[in-house]
């Protein structure tokens, strides 16, 4: 138990739903970044929870349901008294066969359409931690940690 | 995501404004080839300056734009970008193929004067 100052207990929580169109992605990571204000990030740390959205979203709408429009995907996002913010994004679309390989920089499953590869490269490096579940044809499930600096 | 074009002789500057991600990508993309194709630039400029976000999506568009400005023997050069914009490339190694300027007036200087230095070459043999 490391909740013995109750500093992590959980503050707010919230679960959005839309479906797969690309216009969501600005959408989603727009209603994070609102959603973890109170926290008072700095404006690096809302970018970097920002970009790490936006790829996770996209990875949803690019990979898991091949640009169909009609796929759900869900943002969950949770903020405690520890200045840890955690965001999860889930999907139900192809899921992914080999996760070690995709969170590898610059593989793409896509080499035809000018994909990075650097999606999973990217939330890697703007959060404190990344986890990846998946399977085949049962969907994608993200969860992303950020935990926020004190300020001094 | 907004996209304005400017052309100096053979150089295309593409201004971009906004946000960058998948969703604008395909559009940025799509009117950045059609603008080099009709106006026959050889080289191109990105200037991020007014860009607010960009995610990896942007690597994309512009690893694209190389291959098909490489294929027209001209460079490709990325200015005005913030910290995060210029992590996100740096990540990907971008700037081990693009030339990476701080402001569009250095960026078309600098390709000016190489293709000045291509015709001095020219001129000699």
């Amino acid at each position: 138990m490391n909740n013995k100052n109750g500093k992590d207990i959980i503050l707010n929580r919230m679960k959005l739903e839309f479906l797969s169109r690309s216009e969501n992605e600005s959408f989603a990571r727009v209603a994070v970044a609102a959603f973890a204000a109170p926290l008072d990030p700095t404006v690096e740390e809302l970018t970097e929870i920002k970009t790490a959205v936006s790829e996770a979203v996209s990875n949803a709408i690019i990979h898991a349901y091949a640009e169909a429009e009609d796929g759900t995907v869900t943002v969950e996002c949770m903020i405690s008294g520890d200045r840890r913010v955690t965001i999860i994004v889930t999907d139900t679309g192809i899921g992914i066969e080999d996760v070690v390989r995709a969170r590898e920089p610059l593989y793409t499953s896509k080499p035809g359409e000018e994909r990075s590869g650097m999606g999973f490269t990217v939330m890697e490096s703007f959060m404190d931690k990344l986890e990846v579940e998946s399977a085949p044809d049962k969907g994608t499930r993200i969860t992303m940690i950020k935990n926020l600096d004190y300020v001094l | 995501m907004q996209i304005e074009f400017e052309m100096i002789d053979d150089i295309l500057i593409a201004d971009l404004d906004g946000e960058l991600d998948h969703h604008t990508s395909a559009v940025i993309r799509e009117e950045i080839d059609k603008t080099v194709d009709a106006f026959h630039s050889k080289h191109l400029i990105f200037n991020f300056e007014k860009v607010t976000f960009m995610d990896s999506s942007g690597i994309g568009v512009i690893m694209g734009r190389y291959n098909k400005i490489s294929l027209l023997g001209g460079r490709l050069v990325i200015t005005g970008c913030n910290e995060y914009i210029d992590r996100i490339l740096d990540m990907a190694g971008i700037y081990t193929i693009t030339l990476r300027i701080d402001t569009v007036a250095e960026s078309i200087e600098k390709l000016a004067s190489e293709t000045n230095d291509e015709e001095a070459e020219g001129s000699n043999e």
